[in-house]
């Protein structure tokens, strides 16, 4: 048993120092009835070889974009991760380390979690940041709550262009909370209708909630919606599913977001299939005592040096329990530690290259689709780094005939937009080629690669 | 004894954002290959303030210096209650960072996606078996995510029966998510005292007709046994509620007992308590949720299922309570967990559970007439002390703060609640006899220096990077951002 040090020796010693006859005996409080009567039936132990070779077995079933020419996003994007990012979080200081409740013996945690708050204050424009949640969908429902909470108001404005985890997240979050949902259309520009959003925004809503750019690639008109919303008192929550894009755009806080929450994978988190990812979540100082979630922040020690530690906990479950703010308890340390150190090593110009280089690719892809006959372009908003595609026929007819060559061309949108047969989803980032993509237009135009 | 604590030379570090702003970059991109392209102007942002400019190297020096700043279970015995921070095997972090497991996109083609398919199947059918309940979901991303899960998945199940039921009750006992979920699911919280273990009389009490469920959980945070589990059960079913258990303590029944054999209707599992994930300085975690059958209709989607065909997603479930989080669950977290139950197999996760229990009472054999224990039932993998016999005036904190001059992370402290100066120790499988005896001897000499010189447990700790950090300060003065310069207690409010 390798990862148990126990030799029988030492069990008889500890026994006899505990003046018990067994091991069995320090289960007498379990009683007979409440006892597993046979052995857990579980596959036998694996040597470690016998594992890995087990793990690679199923690992190899599995397409990649080291197998398949890659274009889906969607809310995962597959960017470079520096070799720096995985070598530094693989430190076993910082990977098996708890939540930092001993701040003396914490600090590398600590630090690294002030800088991350401070990085996400910088790229939304907000005042404030938590240490993180487990992903963008769920720090978007905890915004909702948190608007709700603040404003004591209970209606929300879900924009139908949010990603659907989001939108789905929102939901189930809200289940039992006497909080009405209403979903806002989008227009011809794939952007959420003005019209409509003038209609349903009353002295009711708390939240108005907005991609940015939403699940269609869109870049939503923020300072328009956040006139909207400010003057009925709600506050604007921009989700962000693809953070990259803050390397180029605006920042929220700019066009008036009261909140920006979002979905971190993309700043150095491999695809992992959905996860662990990182969610971040920033608000303006007015929502500081309201914020779910861990905070840290700077203090100092009896000898008056710099120091950190978690803080403001009087508003999680550790105090006041029932009126906690959020039932969240950990964070997602070791991820946001990773988009710290990858958004140290972009810095302020590698930030601005790549987002400019996913932005060059998609325009370029988008612009060869559109001239592929049967393709269009269906949305006219401004796009970042992926954008809608309507087919000549079935969305996922189109992209198995691709797939057959290798490529993953999309994502079909029918799943969650029924009124969508024919459309599709591309992604484009840095790590596409240019022949990648040509090879992805002469599939989709029907000839070979 | 031997004396695990030192000092040696720690190398200051500033803040990222404190290097000064020389236009560098950690970070190289392949040449352009298509042609540049524009957003319009009001669209673009002008500029990043504050951002850093590092090179690769000032980069990993200063993460590297950070790390060493820290305290992990790598470097040193780390006997936190209730966290249960195992050692986290090597091959797991292998095992995770396969490029079929790292590259594989969320959106990729079932068809394509199957090995990782076949792993979360498994893994439901692996929690299923250890916990004794049929249905699992791997969605939830950590412990107090998969008690919302569970929670959701009670008032569902009620709802669905046209039950309107308003009231949880919750022990004293209870970890402070369990308040705090049931609070989110809508639902009354309703205390109930326990004696150390909960009384099924205590139960029948408070149980009536508005009673969703009982929180509990099994081993308790005293580190003990809920021997009237069944009973307790029994009453809240008669009752036509539902038991939810609090998974946290399930390294103490691998193999032994299972929660769904007792009565137990849903369980979270805390994956880095009990199947050894590492925890990451916070997370990520994953909290997985077994529940009956019965229940079954109301996971998260999607859930994994297999048919002729293969294994796939399933997203039809029209009595779900919805999705919880983007995606599936932490399967990166999944992987590591998987390849620990493949590591041990069932031999391996009963004698897991045994040695763990051994430790902790071996421990408490060694300090039980040095330190007050409020509770004297045989403890499972934990064991709760007080600092009632503590001398000098000193108190839990200073003890905690001492051990880490010892070379000690310190136990969990003032919790649970129900022991006033709690402290809470919980060893693991994994340590030896011989690490446990150096924490012992580090733990009774301490109460010795409470006698003879309480100011050095006082003013501890001494060795480390910083000395005890002023967490008022912190709350009455919030500094949650670098903000250019200035100093500590010029901030905002």
């Amino acid at each position: 048993m390798r990862y148990i040090p126990h030799t029988e020796e030492d069990v008889r010693h500890m026994l006899a120092a505990i003046g018990a006859g067994s091991v069995e005996e320090l289960f007498c409080e379990i009683p007979s009835a409440a006892r597993l009567k046979r052995p857990l039936q579980l596959p036998a132990a694996r040597s470690e070889s016998e594992l890995l070779a087990e793990l690679a077995e199923l690992a190899l079933r599995n397409a990649t974009a080291e197998t398949h020419r890659m274009f889906l996003g969607g809310g995962a994007y597959n960017h470079f991760i520096p070799a720096a990012v995985d070598h530094l979080i693989s430190r076993s200081e910082f990977y098996t380390a708890y939540t930092p409740y001993q701040p003396e013996i914490s600090q590398g945690t600590l630090q690294a979690i002030f800088e991350f708050q401070t990085l996400i204050c910088q790229l939304t424009g907000m005042d404030v940041a938590n240490a993180s949640m487990y992903d963008g969908a769920s720090a978007c429902a905890e915004a909702v709550l948190m608007a709700a909470r603040a404003t004591k108001r209970a209606r929300v404005l879900l924009a139908r262009s949010l990603h659907p985890d989001y939108r789905a997240t929102v939901a189930t979050y809200c289940r039992y909370l006497d909080l009405e949902l209403v979903e806002i259309d989008f227009d011809a520009s794939g952007r959420t209708d003005p019209d409509r959003l003038q209609a349903e925004l009353d002295e009711r809503c708390a939240a108005l909630v907005l991609g940015y750019p939403n699940f269609f690639g869109v870049i939503e008109d923020l300072g328009t919606a956040a006139r909207l919303a400010s003057g009925h008192g709600a506050r604007l929550i921009a989700a962000v599913q693809e953070p990259l894009a803050l390397g180029l755009l605006k920042p929220p806080a700019e066009l008036g977001a009261d909140i920006v929450v979002g979905e971190g994978q993309s700043f150095g988190l491999p695809l992992a299939f959905g996860g662990p990812y990182l969610g971040f979540f920033a608000a303006r100082s007015q929502d500081l005592r309201n914020l779910p979630g861990r905070l840290v922040g700077e203090t100092l020690d009896v000898n008056g040096r710099r120091g950190f530690v978690l803080t403001l906990a009087t508003r999680e479950q550790h105090i006041r329990r029932e009126k906690a703010t959020s039932n969240i308890c950990s964070n997602q340390g070791l991820c946001a530690l990773a988009a710290t150190i990858y958004l140290a090593l972009l810095g302020r110009r590698g930030l601005r290259e790549t987002a400019e280089h996913n932005l060059a690719k998609a325009a370029y892809a988008r612009k060869q689709i559109a001239a592929l006959s049967g393709f269009t372009i269906p949305f006219s908003g401004e796009v970042f780094n992926e954008f809608v595609v309507e087919g000549p026929k079935k969305a996922a007819d189109v992209l198995r005939r691709v797939q057959e060559q290798g490529i993953l061309g999309g994502i079909p949108l029918v799943r969650w937009y029924p009124d969508m047969p024919q459309r599709f989803l591309v992604c484009v980032t840095e790590q596409n080629r240019r022949d990648d993509i040509d090879a992805l237009c002469a599939a989709l135009a029907g000839g070979a690669l | 004894m031997t004396q695990v604590g030192t000092s040696g030379l720690q190398l200051n570090e500033k803040l990222l954002f404190e290097h000064s702003d020389k236009g560098r970059k950690g970070y190289s991109l392949p040449a352009l290959d298509v042609p540049a392209a524009q957003l319009p102007a009001e669209l673009v942002r002008t500029d990043i303030r504050g951002f850093p400019e590092l090179s690769e190297l000032d980069v990993v020096r200063h993460f590297t210096r950070l790390s060493t700043w820290n305290y992990g279970v790598d470097s040193g015995f780390y006997p936190l209650g209730s966290c249960t921070m195992k050692y986290n095997p090597k091959v797991n972090e292998v095992a995770c960072r396969l490029p079929g497991f790292a590259g594989l996109h969320p959106h990729a083609p079932e068809d394509l996606s199957q090995g990782a398919l076949e792993l979360m199947y498994q893994l439901q059918q692996d929690l299923a078996e250890t916990s004794g309940l049929p249905a699992v979901t791997l969605q939830p991303g950590a412990g107090a995510h998969g008690e919302l899960a569970g929670m959701l998945m009670i008032r569902a199940w009620h709802e669905a029966r046209g039950s309107r039921r308003g009231k949880v009750l919750i022990p004293d006992t209870a970890h402070g998510t369990n308040p705090a979920t049931a609070a989110l699911c809508g639902y009354q919280v309703i205390p109930v005292s326990s004696e150390g273990v909960l009384r099924a009389a205590a139960v029948a009490e408070l149980m009536d007709e508005d009673v969703a469920a009982l929180m509990i959980t099994n081993p308790n945070t005293l580190g003990l046994f809920e021997s009237e589990i069944t009973e307790i059960c029994r009453i809240v079913h008669e009752r036509g509620g539902l038991v939810y258990c609090d998974g946290a303590n399930l390294n103490a029944l691998m193999g032994i007992s299972r929660p769904g054999d007792l009565g137990i209707d849903v369980m979270h599992f805390n994956l880095h308590k009990t199947f050894a994930t590492p925890h990451g300085g916070g997370g990520p975690g994953a909290g997985p949720v077994g529940v009956t059958a019965e229940l079954a209709p109301f996971l998260p989607v999607p859930v994994v299922v297999r048919d002729e065909e293969g294994i796939r997603l399933d997203f039809e479930r029209p009595q779900s309570i919805g999705t919880l989080k983007g995606f599936y669950g932490h399967f990166g977290v999944l992987v590591r967990a998987f390849a620990y139950i493949r590591s041990l197999g069932p031999d391996g996760l009963r004698k897991a559970t045994e040695m763990a229990v051994l430790n902790a009472n071996y421990l408490r054999a060694r300090l039980e007439e040095t330190y007050h224990l409020p509770y004297k039932a045989r403890s499972l993998h934990e064991v709760v002390f007080s600092d009632r016999k503590l001398a000098g005036g000193c108190r839990t904190l200073d003890l905690a703060k001492r051990l880490i001059d010892y070379g000690f992370h310190p136990p969990t402290i003032y919790f649970p609640l129900v022991v006033a100066g709690a402290i809470m120790i919980e060893p693991t499988e994994s340590e030896s006899l011989e690490s446990i005896d150096e924490f012992c001897e580090a733990m009774l000499a301490i109460a010795r220096e409470a006698e003879t010189q309480p100011e050095l447990l006082k003013e501890a700790p001494r060795r480390t990077r910083v000395g005890r950090l002023d967490e008022t300060r912190a709350a009455r003065r919030p500094r949650l951002r670098w903000d250019g310069g200035g100093q500590v207690g010029e901030g905002q409010e």
